[in-house]
């Protein structure tokens, strides 16, 4: 066993050669196009949509066997109370309310947590004082936290887009600031070095190179704010004169159109994908994938 | 003994050197430690030297060339550029680094040869452009300027944050180990072409290095540091003119400074703690 393991003898010696090494051509296949069907099977937008018509086809089958519109709709009866309503200009009218609320508020968060990343990030206390602020508040909904701003602003958008920047600011502080504290030290050397400091540090230096972690940040924010704003809505209707996507699922509900409460939601999931796979995707591939910072 | 007092005192009254480092100690703290990195270093930089800090790790040469660079403030002694009091990182003092991922991964090659001359506002767009193209052209990058680093080599990387530090003009170009990350045929190319460059344009270097070898060949100038802490062991001069590594010359002076290394050493293991 002993001597298997590690021979007492020399290895063998052994011959020499010198090869030449054949033509390319002679090798054979080196480098060969894919077929059509690996090309178009790669293409991951082409798998995706391959699931969500599996998904709209089991629909459609159970909702047909079940023959019950007022509790689950077809997937065509949904999409035909979606198509009507979209060309009625309801939909698309009750969308805009909502998005423009949560654009305000998603706008006026992004700049709170600007504000407060880059004071954590030049000073100590700033440092203790965010990570405090985010440990408290960020486990904390910020639906919970509605009938507070309704009370201090009453039935408005305000006390939208102050639960809005709550569900923003903690989640991307928090991402951007570790983002920030990942900069390796060599770059921040470097940036020094060219005699950047204070803000021109931060935006020229530190923002570009934590750019992965903000940007998960702003994902993350998005949809905690796009969810937050649905459920405002849902449970406290309309808020200025004409309601948002919320309202209109909640006010379906009570006329039971269900077909158009799943329209609503229907629209709710569309305007998420759309955002994510558009907006956040483009901004994605023309920076962190081009700069090899992100496969 | 005396001659070499001699040329101390003579160095010391000498004011027409560059950079003047004396009796500079280096301190860090650590999470636990107060760490003496150096301990009362002098040198002096002239003009057009290839002035190179020898030493085993943890010799404080790489503290020094931050303390240079004016990361960090000398606890004892004084650094001056020009006379100037070094107080502050600046670009007159240009870094470059051991590490691949000191180029802006957000910026092409050429942007990024660019931005510390932007950066710094020492030149106008115009003029910067034309003095990136001339830098990158010196180090043989030019059609990969408008590539990203993460598609470079890491000797590229290397040549593009040379040509990036090079294009400042700076008044001295701080090099921390720069080629100690790559592979040693690369290695061997870019000492060449880094003499080569110097050859064109006599910029004025302070190259950290803990490689003999390499001391000897980019050098004309070698301070020989000890360890724990970092203190002046010798000034050596390097090889005059081109190295070549099978020299005579040159390893007798590779074995020179090797006993003067190891000999501490061996006194250090044989000291009881």
């Amino acid at each position: 066993m002993k001597s298997a393991a590690r021979p007492l003898e020399d290895p063998p010696t052994r011959p020499e050669f010198v090869r030449a090494t054949l033509d390319a051509r002679n090798v054979g296949e080196i480098l060969r196009p894919l077929s059509h069907w690996e090309r178009v099977t790669n293409i991951g937008a082409v798998r995706k949509l391959f699931i969500l018509i599996l998904l709209a086809l089991a629909w459609q089958l159970y909702s047909a066997r079940l023959d019950n519109p007022l509790m689950f709709p077809t997937f065509a009866n949904t999409i035909a109370a979606f198509w009507t309503d979209v060309l009625s200009g309801e939909l698309l009218a009750r969308t805009f309310v909502s998005l423009k609320v949560l654009l305000m508020g998603y706008v006026a968060g992004v700049a709170v947590a600007a504000v407060l990343t880059t004071f954590a990030v030049s000073t100590r206390i700033g440092t203790d004082f965010l990570s405090t602020l985010t440990a408290m508040l960020n486990p904390l909904p910020a639906i919970a936290l509605l009938p507070l701003a309704l009370l201090w602003f009453g039935l408005g958008n305000p006390s939208m887009i102050f639960v809005l920047v709550h569900s923003v600011l903690w989640p991307l502080s928090l991402n951007t600031h570790s983002g920030f504290l990942a900069v390796s030290e060599t770059l921040r050397m470097a940036g020094q070095n060219y005699g950047l400091r204070g803000i021109p540090y931060v935006l020229r230096i530190l923002v570009p190179a934590a750019f992965p972690s903000i940007l998960t940040g702003l994902k993350i924010g998005w949809a905690f704010a796009w969810r937050t704003l649905i459920a405002a809505e849902l449970v406290f209707g309309v808020s200025s004169g004409s309601g948002g996507l919320g309202w209109y699922i909640f006010q379906n509900k009570n006329e039971l159109e269900i077909a158009r409460v799943f329209a609503g939601l229907f629209t709710v999931i569309i305007i998420g994908l759309l955002v994510e796979s558009v907006v956040f995707r483009t901004i994605e591939v023309r920076t962190v994938r081009k700069w090899g910072m992100q496969r | 003994m005396s001659a070499s007092a001699a040329a101390v005192r003579h160095l010391t009254t000498d004011d027409a050197s560059l950079l003047h480092v004396d009796g500079v100690t280096l301190q860090y703290k650590t999470k636990e430690h107060l760490v003496t990195a150096t301990y009362r270093v002098s040198f002096r930089v002239h003009r057009g030297d290839r002035f190179v800090l020898l030493g085993p790790s943890g010799c404080g040469k790489s503290t020094l060339l931050k303390g240079v660079g004016g990361f960090l403030r000398p606890a004892e002694g004084m650094i001056r550029l020009n006379g100037t009091p070094v107080d502050r990182p600046g670009p007159d003092r240009m870094m470059v680094f051991q590490e691949f991922d000191q180029l802006l991964p957000w910026k092409t090659v050429m942007q990024n040869v660019m931005f510390p001359m932007l950066a710094s506002e020492s030149y106008s767009r115009k003029v910067a452009a034309e003095r990136a193209l001339a830098a990158i052209d010196k180090v043989k990058l030019r059609e990969f300027r408008d590539v990203y680093p993460h598609m470079l080599s890491g000797g590229m990387k290397q040549r593009v944050a040379i040509a990036r530090a090079m294009a400042m003009e700076p008044e001295i170009l701080l090099m921390d180990e720069p080629f100690a990350a790559l592979d040693a045929l690369t290695r061997r190319r870019m000492q060449e072409e880094l003499l080569q460059l110097w050859a064109e344009t006599r910029f004025t270097v302070l190259f950290v290095t803990h490689s003999i070898e390499e001391a000897i060949i980019v050098g004309n100038r070698i301070l020989v540091l000890s360890p724990h802490p970092g203190q002046v062991k010798a000034e050596l001069n390097s090889m005059p003119g081109h190295a070549t590594a099978g020299d005579a010359a040159f390893l007798a002076l590779r074995q020179r400074i090797h006993d003067m290394l190891f000999s501490e050493a061996v006194e250090e293991e044989a000291m009881p703690r």
